[in-house]
Protein backbone atom coordinates (compact mmCIF):
# COMPACT_ATOMS: atom_id res chain seq x y z
CA UNK A 1 0.00 0.00 0.00
CA UNK A 2 2.45 2.86 -1.14
CA UNK A 3 1.15 6.47 0.07
CA UNK A 4 0.54 7.10 -3.55
CA UNK A 5 -0.70 4.72 -5.70
CA UNK A 6 -2.16 6.39 -8.82
CA UNK A 7 -3.28 4.57 -12.19
CA UNK A 8 -6.58 3.07 -12.73
CA UNK A 9 -6.19 -0.78 -11.83
CA UNK A 10 -8.96 -0.34 -9.09
CA UNK A 11 -9.84 -2.18 -6.19
CA UNK A 12 -12.21 -3.95 -5.43
CA UNK A 13 -15.01 -2.14 -3.62
CA UNK A 14 -14.94 1.20 -5.56
CA UNK A 15 -17.34 1.15 -8.23
CA UNK A 16 -18.98 4.30 -9.66
CA UNK A 17 -20.69 3.83 -12.47
CA UNK A 18 -22.86 1.67 -13.03
CA UNK A 19 -21.71 -1.48 -15.17
CA UNK A 20 -21.47 -0.89 -19.01
CA UNK A 21 -19.60 0.63 -20.83
CA UNK A 22 -16.98 0.02 -18.49
CA UNK A 23 -13.77 0.07 -19.32
CA UNK A 24 -13.08 3.15 -21.54
CA UNK A 25 -15.93 5.52 -19.49
CA UNK A 26 -14.19 4.31 -15.91
CA UNK A 27 -10.85 5.44 -17.31
CA UNK A 28 -12.83 8.86 -18.32
CA UNK A 29 -14.38 9.41 -14.71
CA UNK A 30 -11.72 8.36 -12.68
CA UNK A 31 -9.35 11.20 -11.42
CA UNK A 32 -5.66 10.50 -11.36
CA UNK A 33 -5.49 11.46 -8.03
CA UNK A 34 -5.72 8.47 -5.26
CA UNK A 35 -5.91 8.19 -2.20
CA UNK A 36 -5.19 5.34 0.34
CA UNK A 37 -7.30 4.91 3.18
CA UNK A 38 -5.04 3.56 6.19
CA UNK A 39 -7.58 4.60 8.91
CA UNK A 40 -10.53 2.07 9.01
CA UNK A 41 -14.22 2.23 10.11
CA UNK A 42 -13.41 1.92 13.84
CA UNK A 43 -11.56 5.12 13.61
CA UNK A 44 -14.42 6.75 11.85
CA UNK A 45 -16.85 6.07 14.38
CA UNK A 46 -14.28 7.56 16.95
CA UNK A 47 -14.11 10.43 14.57
CA UNK A 48 -17.86 10.86 14.54
CA UNK A 49 -17.81 10.14 18.60
CA UNK A 50 -15.16 12.61 19.50
CA UNK A 51 -16.65 15.71 17.05
CA UNK A 52 -20.12 15.16 19.00
CA UNK A 53 -18.73 14.67 22.11
CA UNK A 54 -20.67 11.49 22.81
CA UNK A 55 -20.78 8.48 25.14
CA UNK A 56 -18.94 5.52 23.48
CA UNK A 57 -20.96 3.20 25.61
CA UNK A 58 -24.34 5.45 24.43
CA UNK A 59 -24.06 6.09 21.16
CA UNK A 60 -27.18 7.31 18.73
CA UNK A 61 -26.99 4.63 16.49
CA UNK A 62 -29.22 6.10 14.30
CA UNK A 63 -27.40 9.43 14.27
CA UNK A 64 -23.96 8.04 13.80
CA UNK A 65 -25.36 5.46 11.14
CA UNK A 66 -26.18 8.40 9.02
CA UNK A 67 -23.12 10.12 9.53
CA UNK A 68 -20.96 7.21 8.51
CA UNK A 69 -22.98 6.32 5.15
CA UNK A 70 -22.01 9.81 3.94
CA UNK A 71 -18.76 9.18 4.97
CA UNK A 72 -19.18 6.35 3.20
CA UNK A 73 -20.54 8.19 0.42
CA UNK A 74 -17.87 10.85 0.12
CA UNK A 75 -15.14 8.21 -0.39
CA UNK A 76 -17.28 6.47 -2.84
CA UNK A 77 -17.55 10.01 -4.72
CA UNK A 78 -13.44 10.39 -4.32
CA UNK A 79 -12.70 7.23 -5.38
CA UNK A 80 -10.93 6.69 -2.14
CA UNK A 81 -9.81 2.60 -1.45
CA UNK A 82 -12.66 1.68 0.88
CA UNK A 83 -11.51 -1.40 2.73
CA UNK A 84 -14.60 -4.13 2.48
CA UNK A 85 -14.21 -3.90 6.42
CA UNK A 86 -16.30 0.02 5.85
CA UNK A 87 -18.77 -2.05 4.34
CA UNK A 88 -19.04 -4.79 6.61
CA UNK A 89 -19.42 -2.02 9.73
CA UNK A 90 -21.96 -0.20 7.55
CA UNK A 91 -24.02 -3.00 7.56
CA UNK A 92 -23.74 -3.81 11.31
CA UNK A 93 -24.41 -0.46 11.66
CA UNK A 94 -27.46 -0.59 9.73
CA UNK A 95 -28.75 -4.11 11.68
CA UNK A 96 -28.06 -2.66 14.98
CA UNK A 97 -30.29 0.62 13.66
CA UNK A 98 -33.32 -1.34 12.39
CA UNK A 99 -33.49 -3.78 15.26
CA UNK A 100 -33.68 -0.75 17.77
CA UNK A 101 -36.24 0.32 16.20
CA UNK A 102 -38.23 -2.37 17.00
CA UNK A 103 -40.33 -2.16 20.44
CA UNK A 104 -38.89 -4.37 22.52
CA UNK A 105 -42.14 -6.56 23.18
CA UNK A 106 -41.68 -7.43 18.99
CA UNK A 107 -38.49 -8.60 19.31
CA UNK A 108 -37.65 -12.20 19.15
CA UNK A 109 -34.42 -13.96 20.00
CA UNK A 110 -32.94 -13.29 17.14
CA UNK A 111 -33.89 -9.82 17.22
CA UNK A 112 -31.60 -9.50 20.44
CA UNK A 113 -28.35 -10.27 17.94
CA UNK A 114 -28.84 -6.45 17.51
CA UNK A 115 -28.09 -5.62 21.28
CA UNK A 116 -25.61 -8.17 20.95
CA UNK A 117 -24.10 -6.65 18.32
CA UNK A 118 -24.15 -3.47 19.69
CA UNK A 119 -22.91 -4.02 22.92
CA UNK A 120 -19.89 -5.74 20.69
CA UNK A 121 -18.90 -2.78 18.48
CA UNK A 122 -19.27 -0.66 22.08
CA UNK A 123 -16.41 -2.95 23.31
CA UNK A 124 -14.56 -2.99 20.03
CA UNK A 125 -14.33 0.60 19.98
CA UNK A 126 -13.44 1.48 23.87
CA UNK A 127 -10.48 -1.35 22.79
CA UNK A 128 -9.56 0.66 19.91
CA UNK A 129 -9.65 3.74 21.78
CA UNK A 130 -7.23 2.62 24.50
CA UNK A 131 -4.79 1.75 22.14
CA UNK A 132 -5.02 4.87 20.48
CA UNK A 133 -4.25 6.97 23.52
CA UNK A 134 -1.04 4.47 24.07
CA UNK A 135 0.07 5.14 20.77
CA UNK A 136 -0.37 9.01 21.21
CA UNK A 137 1.20 8.92 24.72
CA UNK A 138 4.50 6.71 22.65
CA UNK A 139 4.33 9.52 19.60
CA UNK A 140 5.12 11.95 22.94
CA UNK A 141 7.93 10.53 24.27
CA UNK A 142 11.31 11.66 22.84
CA UNK A 143 11.94 9.64 19.91
CA UNK A 144 15.50 9.06 18.84
CA UNK A 145 16.51 10.83 15.65
CA UNK A 146 13.55 13.10 15.82
CA UNK A 147 13.65 14.77 19.58
CA UNK A 148 17.13 13.32 20.46
CA UNK A 149 20.21 12.23 18.95
CA UNK A 150 22.70 9.36 19.30
CA UNK A 151 25.99 8.67 17.29
CA UNK A 152 24.85 4.67 17.23
CA UNK A 153 26.25 3.34 14.29
CA UNK A 154 24.05 0.71 13.88
CA UNK A 155 20.93 3.29 13.26
CA UNK A 156 19.67 4.61 9.80
CA UNK A 157 17.89 8.19 10.80
CA UNK A 158 16.01 7.07 7.11
CA UNK A 159 14.54 4.41 9.27
CA UNK A 160 12.88 6.01 12.15
CA UNK A 161 9.57 7.10 10.39
CA UNK A 162 6.75 5.25 9.03
CA UNK A 163 4.41 7.59 7.30
CA UNK A 164 1.61 6.36 5.52
CA UNK A 165 0.88 9.81 3.62
CA UNK A 166 3.35 11.90 4.21
CA UNK A 167 1.97 14.88 2.25
CA UNK A 168 -1.37 14.81 4.19
CA UNK A 169 -0.89 16.56 7.65
CA UNK A 170 -4.41 16.47 8.64
CA UNK A 171 -6.85 13.52 9.75
CA UNK A 172 -8.46 12.24 7.03
CA UNK A 173 -11.95 12.54 8.26
CA UNK A 174 -11.49 16.30 8.85
CA UNK A 175 -10.27 16.59 5.65
CA UNK A 176 -13.21 15.09 4.70
CA UNK A 177 -15.73 17.07 6.99
CA UNK A 178 -14.30 20.41 5.80
CA UNK A 179 -14.95 18.98 2.26
CA UNK A 180 -18.36 18.30 2.95
CA UNK A 181 -18.94 22.27 4.56
CA UNK A 182 -17.93 23.08 1.23
CA UNK A 183 -20.35 20.55 -0.93
CA UNK A 184 -23.18 21.85 1.56
CA UNK A 185 -23.10 24.79 0.03
CA UNK A 186 -23.12 23.83 -3.53
CA UNK A 187 -24.45 25.60 -6.72
CA UNK A 188 -27.75 23.36 -7.69
CA UNK A 189 -27.30 22.32 -11.53
CA UNK A 190 -30.42 21.63 -13.82
CA UNK A 191 -29.77 17.90 -14.78
CA UNK A 192 -29.80 18.64 -18.25
CA UNK A 193 -26.45 20.84 -17.75
CA UNK A 194 -24.88 18.00 -16.01
CA UNK A 195 -24.02 15.75 -19.15
CA UNK A 196 -22.32 19.10 -20.32
CA UNK A 197 -20.15 19.76 -17.23
CA UNK A 198 -16.77 19.70 -17.88
CA UNK A 199 -14.21 20.22 -15.48
CA UNK A 200 -11.15 18.92 -15.30
CA UNK A 201 -8.72 18.51 -12.13
CA UNK A 202 -5.40 20.42 -14.88
CA UNK A 203 -7.52 23.78 -14.63
CA UNK A 204 -7.98 23.17 -11.05
CA UNK A 205 -4.81 22.75 -9.93
CA UNK A 206 -3.86 25.96 -11.89
CA UNK A 207 -6.51 27.71 -10.22
CA UNK A 208 -5.82 26.26 -6.75
CA UNK A 209 -2.52 27.43 -7.65
CA UNK A 210 -3.42 31.26 -8.72
CA UNK A 211 -5.03 31.85 -5.92
CA UNK A 212 -2.53 30.36 -3.24
CA UNK A 213 0.36 32.85 -5.13
CA UNK A 214 -1.59 36.05 -4.03
CA UNK A 215 -1.97 34.46 -0.35
CA UNK A 216 0.35 31.89 0.07
CA UNK A 217 -2.07 30.58 2.53
CA UNK A 218 -5.69 29.97 2.27
CA UNK A 219 -8.54 28.52 4.69
CA UNK A 220 -9.20 25.38 3.16
CA UNK A 221 -13.08 26.76 2.63
CA UNK A 222 -11.51 29.84 0.86
CA UNK A 223 -10.10 27.88 -2.13
CA UNK A 224 -13.81 27.02 -3.59
CA UNK A 225 -15.23 28.94 -5.69
CA UNK A 226 -18.71 30.39 -3.90
CA UNK A 227 -20.97 29.50 -6.96
CA UNK A 228 -19.34 26.21 -7.73
CA UNK A 229 -21.39 22.92 -8.63
CA UNK A 230 -20.56 19.20 -6.44
CA UNK A 231 -18.67 18.69 -9.79
CA UNK A 232 -16.51 21.75 -9.43
CA UNK A 233 -16.06 21.33 -5.55
CA UNK A 234 -15.04 17.59 -6.03
CA UNK A 235 -12.44 18.70 -8.50
CA UNK A 236 -11.02 21.06 -6.70
CA UNK A 237 -10.33 19.01 -3.89
CA UNK A 238 -8.74 16.39 -5.89
CA UNK A 239 -6.34 19.45 -7.48
CA UNK A 240 -5.48 20.67 -3.78
CA UNK A 241 -4.79 16.63 -3.20
CA UNK A 242 -2.52 16.32 -6.25
CA UNK A 243 -0.75 19.69 -5.40
CA UNK A 244 -0.16 18.08 -1.67
CA UNK A 245 1.05 14.82 -3.39
CA UNK A 246 3.28 17.05 -5.90
CA UNK A 247 4.35 19.02 -2.52
CA UNK A 248 3.75 22.05 -4.06
CA UNK A 249 1.12 22.87 -1.33
CA UNK A 250 1.01 21.43 2.28
CA UNK A 251 -2.72 20.61 3.77
CA UNK A 252 -2.42 21.95 7.91
CA UNK A 253 -4.39 21.96 10.51
CA UNK A 254 -3.21 24.07 13.23
CA UNK A 255 -4.80 22.99 16.60
CA UNK A 256 -6.73 19.27 16.96
CA UNK A 257 -10.72 20.33 15.30
CA UNK A 258 -9.29 23.93 14.39
CA UNK A 259 -9.74 25.16 10.70
CA UNK A 260 -7.85 23.42 7.76
CA UNK A 261 -5.38 25.78 5.55
CA UNK A 262 -3.68 25.31 2.43
CA UNK A 263 0.10 26.55 2.68
CA UNK A 264 1.89 27.13 -1.01
CA UNK A 265 5.44 25.23 -0.58
CA UNK A 266 7.26 26.40 -3.76
CA UNK A 267 8.74 29.38 -4.46
CA UNK A 268 7.35 29.41 -8.31
CA UNK A 269 3.75 27.84 -8.72
CA UNK A 270 4.37 27.96 -12.15
CA UNK A 271 7.43 25.56 -12.10
CA UNK A 272 4.72 22.99 -10.98
CA UNK A 273 4.72 20.34 -13.18
CA UNK A 274 0.92 18.46 -13.58
CA UNK A 275 1.11 17.11 -16.94
CA UNK A 276 -0.76 13.87 -16.34
CA UNK A 277 -3.64 14.58 -15.06
CA UNK A 278 -7.07 13.47 -16.64
CA UNK A 279 -9.80 14.77 -17.04
CA UNK A 280 -12.70 13.95 -14.34
CA UNK A 281 -15.81 14.83 -16.30
CA UNK A 282 -19.34 15.55 -15.27
CA UNK A 283 -21.50 12.51 -15.67
CA UNK A 284 -21.03 10.30 -12.75
CA UNK A 285 -21.45 14.29 -10.40
CA UNK A 286 -24.83 12.92 -9.07
CA UNK A 287 -24.81 9.01 -8.84
CA UNK A 288 -26.38 8.28 -5.58
CA UNK A 289 -24.11 10.42 -3.57
CA UNK A 290 -26.12 13.57 -3.70
CA UNK A 291 -28.89 11.96 -1.85
CA UNK A 292 -30.27 13.69 1.03
CA UNK A 293 -27.52 12.58 3.44
CA UNK A 294 -26.34 16.34 4.31
CA UNK A 295 -25.72 16.27 8.37
CA UNK A 296 -28.22 14.74 10.30
CA UNK B 1 17.83 -2.55 36.40
CA UNK B 2 18.87 -3.76 39.80
CA UNK B 3 21.67 -6.81 39.40
CA UNK B 4 21.04 -9.38 41.44
CA UNK B 5 23.94 -11.63 40.97
CA UNK B 6 27.32 -9.44 40.94
CA UNK B 7 30.01 -9.77 42.70
CA UNK B 8 30.69 -8.25 46.02
CA UNK B 9 32.30 -5.26 46.19
CA UNK B 10 35.96 -5.67 45.98
CA UNK B 11 38.99 -3.61 46.07
CA UNK B 12 40.11 -4.64 42.98
CA UNK B 13 39.47 -1.00 41.54
CA UNK B 14 43.12 0.00 41.16
CA UNK B 15 42.94 -1.19 37.59
CA UNK B 16 40.96 1.91 36.95
CA UNK B 17 41.83 4.46 39.76
CA UNK B 18 39.02 6.30 41.64
CA UNK B 19 35.79 6.72 41.03
CA UNK B 20 36.48 10.22 39.25
CA UNK B 21 38.58 8.12 36.42
CA UNK B 22 36.01 5.63 36.22
CA UNK B 23 33.11 7.87 35.30
CA UNK B 24 35.65 9.34 32.54
CA UNK B 25 36.47 5.96 31.26
CA UNK B 26 32.45 5.13 30.75
CA UNK B 27 32.01 8.39 29.26
CA UNK B 28 34.74 7.62 26.52
CA UNK B 29 33.47 4.16 26.05
CA UNK B 30 29.87 5.41 25.91
CA UNK B 31 30.80 8.05 23.65
CA UNK B 32 32.91 5.51 20.95
CA UNK B 33 30.24 2.99 21.81
CA UNK B 34 27.26 5.22 20.33
CA UNK B 35 24.58 3.17 20.57
CA UNK B 36 23.28 1.61 24.20
CA UNK B 37 26.05 -0.38 26.08
CA UNK B 38 25.03 -2.76 28.91
CA UNK B 39 25.87 -2.54 32.80
CA UNK B 40 27.06 -6.39 31.89
CA UNK B 41 29.42 -5.28 29.31
CA UNK B 42 30.64 -1.97 31.03
CA UNK B 43 32.31 -4.12 33.75
CA UNK B 44 33.22 -6.96 31.53
CA UNK B 45 35.12 -3.72 29.77
CA UNK B 46 37.22 -2.51 32.63
CA UNK B 47 38.00 -5.40 33.75
CA UNK B 48 37.78 -5.17 37.65
CA UNK B 49 35.61 -2.92 39.16
CA UNK B 50 32.30 -4.71 40.34
CA UNK B 51 29.13 -3.79 39.06
CA UNK B 52 27.85 -1.44 41.44
CA UNK B 53 30.66 0.49 41.43
CA UNK B 54 30.21 0.74 37.92
CA UNK B 55 26.79 1.73 38.37
CA UNK B 56 27.57 4.38 40.42
CA UNK B 57 29.76 6.21 38.84
CA UNK B 58 27.34 5.66 35.63
CA UNK B 59 24.82 7.51 38.05
CA UNK B 60 27.62 10.23 38.93
CA UNK B 61 28.53 10.54 35.33
CA UNK B 62 24.35 10.64 34.58
CA UNK B 63 23.77 13.62 36.92
CA UNK B 64 26.69 15.76 35.62
CA UNK B 65 25.14 15.34 32.15
CA UNK B 66 22.07 16.44 33.90
CA UNK B 67 23.15 19.64 34.22
CA UNK B 68 20.97 22.54 32.48
CA UNK B 69 23.93 24.04 30.33
CA UNK B 70 25.02 20.51 28.96
CA UNK B 71 23.89 19.39 25.46
CA UNK B 72 24.53 15.62 25.79
CA UNK B 73 22.35 13.08 27.99
CA UNK B 74 23.15 9.91 29.51
CA UNK B 75 20.02 7.77 28.99
CA UNK B 76 19.37 4.14 30.21
CA UNK B 77 17.29 2.56 27.16
CA UNK B 78 16.80 -0.76 25.44
CA UNK B 79 18.74 -2.27 28.25
CA UNK B 80 21.77 -0.28 28.28
CA UNK B 81 23.42 3.27 28.51
CA UNK B 82 23.47 5.32 25.82
CA UNK B 83 24.66 9.05 25.20
CA UNK B 84 21.96 11.19 23.52
CA UNK B 85 21.44 14.98 22.85
CA UNK B 86 19.05 16.93 25.00
CA UNK B 87 15.84 16.95 23.82
CA UNK B 88 15.44 20.83 23.96
CA UNK B 89 18.07 20.79 21.21
CA UNK B 90 16.75 18.75 18.74
CA UNK B 91 16.20 21.88 16.85
CA UNK B 92 19.60 22.42 16.34
CA UNK B 93 20.54 18.91 15.89
CA UNK B 94 17.89 18.11 13.13
CA UNK B 95 19.40 21.55 10.99
CA UNK B 96 22.71 19.56 11.10
CA UNK B 97 21.00 16.89 8.93
CA UNK B 98 19.85 17.50 5.68
CA UNK B 99 16.04 16.35 5.92
CA UNK B 100 13.44 16.91 7.53
CA UNK B 101 12.48 14.22 9.78
CA UNK B 102 9.92 12.10 8.84
CA UNK B 103 6.53 11.27 11.03
CA UNK B 104 5.98 7.83 12.41
CA UNK B 105 1.80 7.99 10.73
CA UNK B 106 -0.60 7.06 12.86
CA UNK B 107 -1.45 4.26 11.50
CA UNK B 108 2.27 2.57 11.91
CA UNK B 109 2.03 4.07 15.81
CA UNK B 110 -0.91 2.22 16.54
CA UNK B 111 0.05 -0.93 15.57
CA UNK B 112 3.37 -0.52 17.26
CA UNK B 113 1.69 0.27 20.45
CA UNK B 114 -0.92 -2.89 19.97
CA UNK B 115 2.34 -5.16 19.55
CA UNK B 116 3.93 -3.58 22.37
CA UNK B 117 1.10 -4.08 24.83
CA UNK B 118 0.16 -7.43 23.69
CA UNK B 119 3.01 -9.28 22.23
CA UNK B 120 3.32 -11.79 21.61
CA UNK B 121 0.28 -10.82 19.09
CA UNK B 122 -0.69 -12.26 15.51
CA UNK B 123 -1.87 -9.97 12.66
CA UNK B 124 -5.71 -11.05 13.05
CA UNK B 125 -5.53 -10.00 16.86
CA UNK B 126 -4.15 -6.27 15.50
CA UNK B 127 -6.41 -6.14 13.04
CA UNK B 128 -9.38 -7.00 15.30
CA UNK B 129 -8.09 -4.24 17.29
CA UNK B 130 -7.91 -1.74 14.84
CA UNK B 131 -10.33 -3.00 12.44
CA UNK B 132 -8.48 -2.79 9.20
CA UNK B 133 -5.55 -4.32 7.63
CA UNK B 134 -2.34 -4.53 8.72
CA UNK B 135 -0.35 -6.21 6.19
CA UNK B 136 1.10 -2.80 4.83
CA UNK B 137 1.93 -1.30 7.58
CA UNK B 138 3.16 -4.72 9.42
CA UNK B 139 5.40 -5.11 6.64
CA UNK B 140 6.81 -1.50 6.75
CA UNK B 141 7.34 -1.74 10.67
CA UNK B 142 8.98 -5.13 9.90
CA UNK B 143 11.60 -3.51 7.60
CA UNK B 144 12.48 -0.68 9.82
CA UNK B 145 13.08 -3.34 11.92
CA UNK B 146 10.74 -2.04 15.07
CA UNK B 147 9.00 -5.20 15.44
CA UNK B 148 9.68 -9.22 14.32
CA UNK B 149 8.67 -12.25 13.92
CA UNK B 150 9.02 -14.31 17.20
CA UNK B 151 6.94 -17.73 16.97
CA UNK B 152 4.12 -19.10 15.50
CA UNK B 153 1.19 -19.24 17.60
CA UNK B 154 -0.52 -22.73 18.07
CA UNK B 155 -3.94 -22.42 16.55
CA UNK B 156 -5.16 -23.10 13.85
CA UNK B 157 -3.03 -22.06 10.68
CA UNK B 158 -0.55 -21.50 13.09
CA UNK B 159 -0.38 -17.75 12.72
CA UNK B 160 2.87 -15.63 12.87
CA UNK B 161 3.30 -13.91 16.23
CA UNK B 162 4.59 -10.54 16.38
CA UNK B 163 6.53 -8.84 18.97
CA UNK B 164 8.88 -5.23 19.68
CA UNK B 165 12.63 -5.35 18.95
CA UNK B 166 15.28 -3.78 21.29
CA UNK B 167 15.18 -0.84 18.25
CA UNK B 168 11.70 -0.13 19.39
CA UNK B 169 13.15 0.21 23.01
CA UNK B 170 15.66 2.50 21.23
CA UNK B 171 13.62 4.63 19.00
CA UNK B 172 11.27 5.66 21.92
CA UNK B 173 13.67 5.79 24.80
CA UNK B 174 12.76 3.05 26.97
CA UNK B 175 14.67 0.76 29.28
CA UNK B 176 12.76 -1.79 28.34
CA UNK B 177 9.02 -3.05 28.18
CA UNK B 178 8.09 -2.69 31.36
CA UNK B 179 8.87 0.89 31.37
CA UNK B 180 5.93 1.41 29.10
CA UNK B 181 3.13 3.91 30.17
CA UNK B 182 0.55 1.50 31.42
CA UNK B 183 -2.33 0.55 29.21
CA UNK B 184 -5.79 2.30 30.76
CA UNK B 185 -8.33 0.02 31.94
CA UNK B 186 -11.67 0.12 30.66
CA UNK B 187 -13.74 1.36 33.09
CA UNK B 188 -16.08 -1.36 34.52
CA UNK B 189 -19.03 0.73 35.09
CA UNK B 190 -18.68 2.32 32.11
CA UNK B 191 -20.43 -0.59 30.40
CA UNK B 192 -21.35 -3.63 32.28
CA UNK B 193 -22.22 -4.83 28.61
CA UNK B 194 -18.74 -3.79 27.31
CA UNK B 195 -16.87 -5.08 29.85
CA UNK B 196 -18.70 -8.78 29.96
CA UNK B 197 -18.08 -8.91 26.39
CA UNK B 198 -14.62 -7.96 26.56
CA UNK B 199 -12.83 -10.91 25.86
CA UNK B 200 -15.38 -12.02 22.90
CA UNK B 201 -13.22 -11.73 19.68
CA UNK B 202 -10.37 -9.55 20.15
CA UNK B 203 -9.41 -10.59 23.68
CA UNK B 204 -10.42 -14.11 23.26
CA UNK B 205 -7.60 -14.81 20.70
CA UNK B 206 -5.13 -13.55 23.62
CA UNK B 207 -7.06 -15.34 26.11
CA UNK B 208 -5.20 -18.99 24.76
CA UNK B 209 -2.06 -17.21 23.51
CA UNK B 210 -0.83 -18.41 26.74
CA UNK B 211 -0.22 -21.20 24.55
CA UNK B 212 2.17 -20.05 22.08
CA UNK B 213 5.45 -20.58 21.52
CA UNK B 214 7.83 -20.00 24.84
CA UNK B 215 10.45 -18.12 22.06
CA UNK B 216 8.37 -15.23 22.40
CA UNK B 217 7.74 -15.38 25.61
CA UNK B 218 11.13 -15.06 26.44
CA UNK B 219 11.88 -13.00 23.72
CA UNK B 220 9.68 -10.08 25.19
CA UNK B 221 11.61 -10.41 28.63
CA UNK B 222 15.02 -10.12 26.91
CA UNK B 223 13.72 -7.46 24.72
CA UNK B 224 15.31 -4.95 27.12
CA UNK B 225 18.71 -5.90 25.52
CA UNK B 226 20.15 -4.75 22.17
CA UNK B 227 22.82 -3.33 24.47
CA UNK B 228 25.64 -4.77 23.30
CA UNK B 229 25.54 -7.47 25.02
CA UNK B 230 27.69 -10.57 24.12
CA UNK B 231 26.42 -12.79 26.52
CA UNK B 232 22.79 -11.86 25.51
CA UNK B 233 21.21 -12.68 29.07
CA UNK B 234 19.77 -8.96 28.89
CA UNK B 235 22.15 -7.53 31.82
CA UNK B 236 20.51 -9.56 33.94
CA UNK B 237 17.43 -8.25 33.76
CA UNK B 238 15.62 -10.43 36.34
CA UNK B 239 11.86 -11.00 34.98
CA UNK B 240 9.81 -8.43 36.85
CA UNK B 241 7.27 -7.14 36.23
CA UNK B 242 5.74 -9.92 33.88
CA UNK B 243 2.21 -10.15 35.70
CA UNK B 244 1.51 -6.30 35.47
CA UNK B 245 1.93 -6.53 31.84
CA UNK B 246 1.79 -9.54 30.12
CA UNK B 247 -1.01 -10.52 28.04
CA UNK B 248 -3.21 -12.05 31.32
CA UNK B 249 -2.60 -8.31 31.92
CA UNK B 250 -4.71 -4.98 32.01
CA UNK B 251 -5.66 -6.44 28.53
CA UNK B 252 -7.77 -8.91 29.67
Amino acid sequence: MGAEHEGLEGGPGERNQPSGGEALAEAQVRPRVRLEVFEGPLDLLLHLIKKHELDITDIPIAAITEQYLAYLDLMRELNLDIAGEFLVMAATLLLIKSQTLLPEEARTDEEDEGEDLRADLVRRLLEYERYREAAAALAERPLLFRDVFARDPAWDPELVGVEELPWLRVSLWELLEALRRVLARAREVPLQEVSRERVSVRDRVRFVLDRLSGAGRLDFEELFPQRATRLEIIVTFLAILELARLRAVRIVQEAPWGPIAVRLEVEDPSAVRFEELDEYEACDAGGSNDGGRERT
Amino acid sequence: MGDAKEPEPAASSEAVGSEERLAGILESVLFAAGEPVSLRRLVEILGGPPAAQVRAALMRLAARYAAPERGIRLEEVAGGYQLRTARENAEWVRALFRDRPRRMGRAALETLAIIAYRQPVTRAEIEAIRGVDAEAVLAGLLQRDLIRVCGRKETVGRPLLYGTTERFLELFGLPDLNALPALREIAEGASGNAAAAEGASAGGETADSAAENSQCGGDRLAAGSRATDPGGEGAGEPAHGDGARGQGGPVS
